[in-house]
């Protein structure tokens, strides 16, 4: 690790123990690294939007005769009608625009990804001649369980409710072991950032020797 | 004389000793050899289609929703009675609202990390916009700090008709709508920071979230405050059960839509979604029951390519 490394990685642990105290409570150290990467963060997007968006995707095409583009080039604009009060009922077409063609698209990949291909693969054959089969049974059961919590159009009273029950604790059985697999995640995330933390602290020791028996000259 | 061996069989493409197949092979080969001599890449042209046919399924399906969502928002319309179960979730909104006003607080409203075009982001500006025409009544501040430009907009534009709608205009607050900075993390903790300094009476975080769930809804119960959540995100679920007081579970989000502002156009699309949810449990059981018998046409009908 040279000097300069060493410099840079300073910064690095220390921000990080910054955002470690507020384990303790709310402190100017943490306030201070919070603070620095919301606005640091918020530059450095303005920038990625401008050279990852407005440039590839306005100002490229138009240099290329496509004048296609001064139509999203308008509608951008008009979002800039906001500053005025008098004006700033245009910018709602702009709005209306982009919400509803996101709606569309997504709707369309939604019905696809989240009902279609989800209904396709829940068909499957049942049976108690394998454990397979008897585990395709716990599964329909519990998807349909699960819709049946999901209806919104009868109370959920009766047969109907206790079935809902069930939906909901297959709905809980799930979110238990996805919070165990997340969980154990963010516990990987702590042990490399203590891992950066102990080897910087080793290279720091190892560059402080250095330094202490070659002098300056590093 | 010796024999000539079978091509098909030195290539272990069939184990059986019968040379029946040589003629098919070769008959193989040319058709092969001449299907890649037609395709050569100088003939082949592509073009933009409007139509996927390999889709059909998807779009008929889309039909039929669209269909019943077309009835019911009619049926709404007209003025037919569309009951909607009670969602605990969203009366403790009400709740929280009242909370806050008597403990003098303000109200955090986070509206998740994804743009407008993602429908959760959508679902929650519709409900900003009825929390902000309950908090309006009161007089208590709302605060909405927000992830992405273009949902600063939207979000100024829904409080702003919350407080309309309250016959309140003059009490919103622009400056309550602020723009944080577009990255994930950095959102939370921005987020947090407001959590303990402005220390809110009550949380609702309604969108899209992802791995800042749990950083802001543990926060926020460090905090004290009523937290009531909702997300169609299954893997952040888990953690809005742990750390939050209500939480609305995946289509619950969008119920919370039209249960909150009972709008005809809200309320028949819940009503379509309930019925189509009844119609694929019905197709589900008649696939499962076909699958049993070996019988995949209906499952090979539903798959997507």
């Amino acid at each position: 690790m040279g000097t300069e490394e060493i410099i840079w990685n300073a910064i690095a642990v220390f921000l990080t123990i910054c955002i470690f105290t507020f384990l303790y409570k709310d402190n100017p150290f943490y306030k201070f690294a919070e603070h620095l990467v919301v606005g640091v963060s918020a530059g450095y997007f303005a920038v990625i939007l401008y050279y990852n968006g407005f440039v590839p995707k306005l100002i490229v095409p138009l240099r290329h005769g496509e004048w296609i583009y001064i139509i999203p080039a308008i509608l951008g604009l008009m979002i800039w009608a906001r500053f005025s009060r008098k004006w700033s009922w245009i910018s709602r077409f702009s709005l209306a625009f982009y919400i509803g063609s996101g709606t569309g698209f997504a709707i369309a990949l939604y019905m696809q990804n989240y009902v279609i291909r989800q209904l396709s693969s829940t068909m499957l054959p049942v049976g108690f001649t394998s454990w397979q089969l008897f585990s395709n049974i716990l599964i329909i059961i519990g998807v349909l369980s699960a819709l049946i919590y999901f209806f919104f159009s009868k109370e959920h009273t009766g047969l109907f409710g206790r079935t809902a029950k069930v939906g909901i604790w297959t709905l809980m059985i799930g979110f238990g072991a996805g919070f165990g697999l997340t969980v154990m995640g963010r516990v990987s995330l702590l042990a490399e950032r203590v891992i950066f933390l102990r080897e910087y602290l080793l290279e720091l020791k190892y560059y402080l020797y250095l330094l202490f028996k070659h002098g300056l000259s590093l | 004389m010796k024999k000539f061996p079978c091509p098909v069989k030195a290539l272990g493409l069939v184990k059986r000793k019968t040379h029946l197949f040589t003629p098919l092979f070769f008959l193989t080969l040319l058709l092969v050899s001449k299907a890649i001599a037609s395709e050569s890449p100088a003939e082949i042209s592509s073009s933009t289609q409007w139509f996927n046919p390999l889709r059909i399924n998807v779009f008929i399906i889309l039909i039929l929703f669209f269909t019943f969502v077309l009835y019911f928002i009619q049926r709404a319309k007209k003025g037919a009675s569309l009951f909607v179960r009670r969602i605990a979730g969203l009366d403790a909104i009400e709740e929280a609202v009242g909370r806050a006003t008597e403990m003098g607080k303000p109200i955090l409203y986070i509206s998740g990390i994804e743009d407008m075009d993602n429908l959760q982001t959508v679902a929650s500006m519709i409900i900003l916009g009825n929390v902000a025409e309950m908090v309006a009544a009161y007089d208590v501040p709302l605060l909405v700090p927000v992830c992405l430009p273009f949902v600063v907009t939207v979000a100024e534009e829904s409080v702003k008709q919350g407080y309309a709608k309250a016959g309140r205009p003059e009490a919103y607050n622009r400056n309550n709508v602020r723009y944080l900075t577009s990255e994930q993390f950095a959102y939370a903790a921005g987020v947090n920071g407001i959590m303990l300094r402005e220390k809110p009476a009550a949380n609702f975080m309604f969108g899209s979230f992802y791995a800042e769930s749990l950083l802001m809804a543990e926060t926020g119960l460090s905090t004290g405050a009523i937290q009531v959540a909702g997300t169609a995100n299954i893997h952040q679920l888990p953690f809005f059960v742990v750390a939050c007081d209500y939480t609305l579970i995946g289509e619950e989000l969008f119920a919370a839509s039209a249960y909150l502002s009972r709008e005809p156009k809200l309320l028949g699309s819940l009503k379509a979604s309930d019925l189509a949810k009844f119609l694929t449990m019905i197709i589900l059981l008649v696939g499962v029951i076909l699958e049993t018998l070996g019988v995949t046409k209906l499952t090979s009908w539903f798959f997507v390519q």
